[in-house]
C-alpha cells in the first residue's frame, strides 16, 4: 500500500456504534495521495458512515482516523482544518435553495477561506464552467435539474479547493438520463489527480477511474483490490452474490 | 379498427382548449350545482345582506353627523354619534399628552411612518443605515422627545401619553424586541450547551404558562417589592418589558417550528464545507427557517398589536381605554356613544392588522420568486 508519499487518509482500528448497532468494525484503511477508492456494498453495511466519519459528520468511537496528517479528535481545530481539506458531494445535493448557484459557490470561500468576493466569484466560475454550466450561475437551485444541481454541488466542493473529495452515492437521486453527465464530471476530476473515495454503484465508473475497489458488509472491509481482479476474481462469497445481483 | 397506440406521425403541439369563463357557467359550476347549494347559497346571501345592511343602516342611515352635544345623539332610532369620535379624535391619537406639545409625538409618528415606509418598500434604497436608524436611534430619539425635561423640552411624565401614540409605542416595542429574543430564545432551546437549552426552555415555558394579564399584574404589584425601597420603577416601561417579554416566548415556538423544518441535509453540506455553528445559522439555517414561519411570525404581530390593549388593565391609558375614558364625559352620554366609540375602533385595529396581513403576503410572494421552478 502507498504509505511513502504520505496518506491522504489512514483508519486505523475504527469502530462506530449507532447506540446498540455496531455499524463500523475494526475498519483499517489507508489512502494514498491521488488514489481513487471507489466503496460499494449493500445498503446498511456501513460504506456512508466510513466515508462520513472522514469529514467528522460522525464521529467514530474507537481508533484513529488521521487525514492529511491531522489526527480527528474532538479537538475543534482539528475539525475544521480537515473539513476545510476535504469536500464531500451528498446524494441529495443538499444545495442551499435560498442562495443562488454562485452565492453556493462563493458562501464557504468568503467565510471560511476569507477569499475576497470577487476572487471567489471567479473561482466560482472557474468551477461551474469545468463541470460545464456556467451559464446557471445566476439561477436558483430549484430551478435547476438534478443533474445540474449535482454538478453543482461537486462545483461547490470544488471551490474550497479540497485536496480530498468524499462522494456519498452521488448518482443514485438522479434521473438515468443525468447520471452520465455527474459521472463525466467525476471521471475529469479523478483524472486530474484528485484523491477521491466514492461510495457508488455505477461499476462502470469504478471499472474505469478506481485504483482500488473497497466491498463493506456489515460495517467489516470484506474485500479491496484493484478492480479487474475485483469484479473477475471476487474472493468472498459475499461479493461474488453481491456482484451477481447488480451485474446481471 | 385497431386503435394505433404508437404514433406513427408526430402530433403537433397545440394551444389548450379555451377556458368557458362566462358568468352562468361559473354559477352552475360553482355556486348553485345542485338545488340544495343553490338554497345555501340564497340564505348565505340573506344572512351577508341583512347584516351589512344593519351595519350600514346604524353606521350610515340613521347617523347623526353633526351635532354640539348629546342631544340628537339621544334621540330614539338614533344611529351611530359620529359627532363624538369627531369631538374626541385628537384625544384618542395623544391621550393626555399636553395639548401645546402635541407637535412632539407628531414629529415621532412622521419619522416613524417615512423611515418604516423606506424599509418595507423594497425598491427604496439605503436599507441598511435605514434599518439602524429605526431599530435602534429611532427609538432612543423617540423617547427622549416625547419625554423631555432637557433643552427647554417641558417634561411630560408617561402617564401623560395615551391613546394610539401607546398603542403604537407598545405594538413597537413588543414586536421589534420579540422577533430578535425569540430567535435567540429558539436557537437556544435547540441548543447542544444543556446549561442554555434549559434556560431557554424554562423561560419559553414559564411564560406560556401564564395568562399575559397576570404577567402585567405581576409587573407592576409585584416587581416593586423586589426593587429597592424607595425607587419607584416607571410603570409605562414595566409594562412594555412585560408585555414584550411575553410575547418573545410565543416566538420563540414559531422560530422553532421553523428550525425543526430544515432537513438535516443543510446542516451537514454547511459543515462539510466547514462553515461554523454561528455562519451557519445566519446564512444557510435562519434565512430559510424564517421565511417558512413568516405566516406564523405575522399571526403573533397581530396578536401582539391587539394584545396590547390588555395594558389597560393596569390603568394605562392605551387606545382602547382612551375611547372607553371618554364614554363617562357627561357631553356625550347617549345610547350610542359606547358603540359608536367601539366601532371606530374594531375599523382602526382592523385596518391595521389587515395591514400588516397584506403586507407580509406581499413579502411572500416577493420570497418565493426564483425558488420555484
Amino acid at each position: 500500500m502507498t504509505t511513502a508519499a504520505g496518506s491522504a487518509v489512514k483508519m486505523v482500528g475504527v469502530n462506530k456504534w449507532f447506540s446498540q448497532f455496531h455499524v463500523l468494525r475494526d475498519i483499517n484503511l489507508d489512502v494514498g495521495k491521488g488514489e481513487r477508492i471507489v466503496i460499494c456494498g449493500p445498503s446498511g453495511s456501513g460504506k456512508s458512515t466510513l466515508i462520513r466519519c472522514i469529514n467528522r459528520l460522525e464521529d467514530h468511537q474507537q481508533g484513529e482516523i488521521i487525514v492529511d496528517g491531522i489526527p480527528l479528535t474532538a479537538n475543534l481545530k482539528n475539525i475544521d482544518d480537515v473539513r476545510r481539506e476535504v469536500g464531500m458531494v451528498f446524494q441529495q445535493f443538499n444545495l442551499f435553495p435560498h442562495l443562488t448557484v454562485l452565492e453556493n459557490c462563493t458562501l464557504a470561500p468568503i467565510w471560511v477561506r476569507k477569499t475576497p468576493k470577487a476572487e471567489a466569484e471567479e473561482n466560482a466560475i472557474r468551477f461551474l464552467t469545468r463541470v460545464k454550466i456556467p451559464e446557471q450561475a445566476l439561477k436558483y437551485p430549484g430551478q435547476l435539474s438534478g443533474g445540474q444541481q449535482q454538478r453543482v454541488a461537486i462545483a461547490r466542493a470544488l471551490c474550497m479547493n479540497p485536496k480530498i473529495m468524499l462522494f456519498d452515492e452521488p448518482t443514485s437521486a438522479l434521473d438515468p438520463e443525468m447520471i452520465k453527465e455527474v459521472l463525466d464530471v467525476m471521471v475529469d476530476l479523478a483524472e486530474g489527480g484528485m484523491t477521491m473515495l466514492c461510495v457508488t454503484h455505477e461499476m462502470a465508473f469504478a471499472r474505469q477511474v478506481a485504483d482500488r475497489v473497497i466491498f463493506m458488509d456489515q460495517g467489516q472491509i470484506v474485500e479491496e483490490n484493484e478492480p479487474n481482479e475485483f469484479f473477475k476474481n471476487p474472493k468472498s462469497p459475499r461479493t461474488k452474490l453481491f456482484l451477481e445481483q447488480i451485474l446481471h | 379498427m385497431a386503435r394505433e397506440f404508437v404514433r406513427t406521425v408526430d402530433v403537433p403541439q397545440r394551444p389548450p382548449p379555451a377556458r368557458v369563463a362566462n358568468f352562468w357557467a361559473v354559477w352552475r359550476d360553482r355556486v348553485a350545482p345542485s338545488p340544495l347549494s343553490a338554497v345555501a347559497t340564497v340564505v348565505i346571501a340573506l344572512v351577508v345582506a341583512s347584516t351589512v345592511w344593519t351595519v350600514v343602516d346604524w353606521a350610515v342611515i340613521r347617523a347623526v353627523w353633526s351635532a354640539p352635544d348629546r342631544t340628537l345623539c339621544s334621540e330614539p332610532g338614533a344611529g351611530a354619534c359620529w359627532p363624538f369620535a369627531d369631538a374626541r379624535k385628537l384625544q384618542w391619537v395623544y391621550g393626555l399628552y399636553p395639548i401645546d406639545q402635541r407637535w412632539r409625538p407628531n414629529i415621532v409618528f412622521t419619522v416613524g411612518a417615512l423611515s418604516l415606509a423606506g424599509l418595507l418598500i423594497p425598491k427604496v434604497p439605503g436599507k441598511l443605515w435605514n434599518g439602524i436608524f429605526f431599530f435602534s436611534v429611532f427609538p432612543v430619539l423617540a423617547v427622549a422627545l416625547l419625554l423631555g425635561g432637557f433643552a427647554g423640552l417641558s417634561f411630560v411624565e408617561t402617564t401623560s401619553w395615551g391613546g394610539f401614540l401607546v398603542t403604537l409605542i407598545a405594538s413597537f416595542t413588543s414586536i421589534v424586541v420579540s422577533l430578535p429574543l425569540g430567535v435567540a430564545l429558539a436557537i437556544g432551546r435547540q441548543s447542544e450547551l444543556p446549561i442554555v437549552k434549559l434556560l431557554c426552555t424554562i423561560f419559553i415555558e414559564t411564560v406560556r404558562g401564564v395568562p399575559l394579564v397576570l404577567v402585567l399584574f405581576m409587573a407592576v404589584n409585584m416587581l416593586p417589592l423586589f426593587l429597592t425601597p424607595g425607587t419607584v420603577p416607571n410603570k409605562f416601561a414595566i409594562v412594555l418589558v412585560g408585555v414584550a417579554l411575553f410575547f418573545s416566548a410565543y416566538m420563540a415556538e414559531v422560530v422553532r417550528g421553523g428550525l425543526q423544518a430544515m432537513p438535516k441535509g443543510q446542516y451537514e453540506a454547511a459543515n462539510a464545507l466547514g462553515l461554523h455553528y454561528w455562519k451557519l445559522m445566519t446564512f444557510i439555517i435562519l434565512p430559510q427557517a424564517l421565511k417558512i414561519v413568516i405566516p406564523s411570525i405575522v399571526n403573533t404581530f397581530i396578536g401582539v398589536v391587539q394584545n396590547t390593549t390588555l395594558v389597560l388593565v393596569v390603568g394605562i391609558f392605551d387606545l382602547l381605554n382612551m375611547v372607553n375614558a371618554g364614554f363617562n364625559d357627561a357631553t356625550w352620554a347617549s345610547p350610542q356613544t359606547g358603540n359608536t366609540g367601539y366601532f371606530s375602533l374594531a375599523v382602526i385595529y382592523w385596518v391595521i392588522c389587515f395591514a400588516i396581513s397584506r403586507y407580509s403576503l406581499y413579502i411572500e410572494r416577493r420570497l418565493n420568486v426564483g425558488h420555484e421552478r
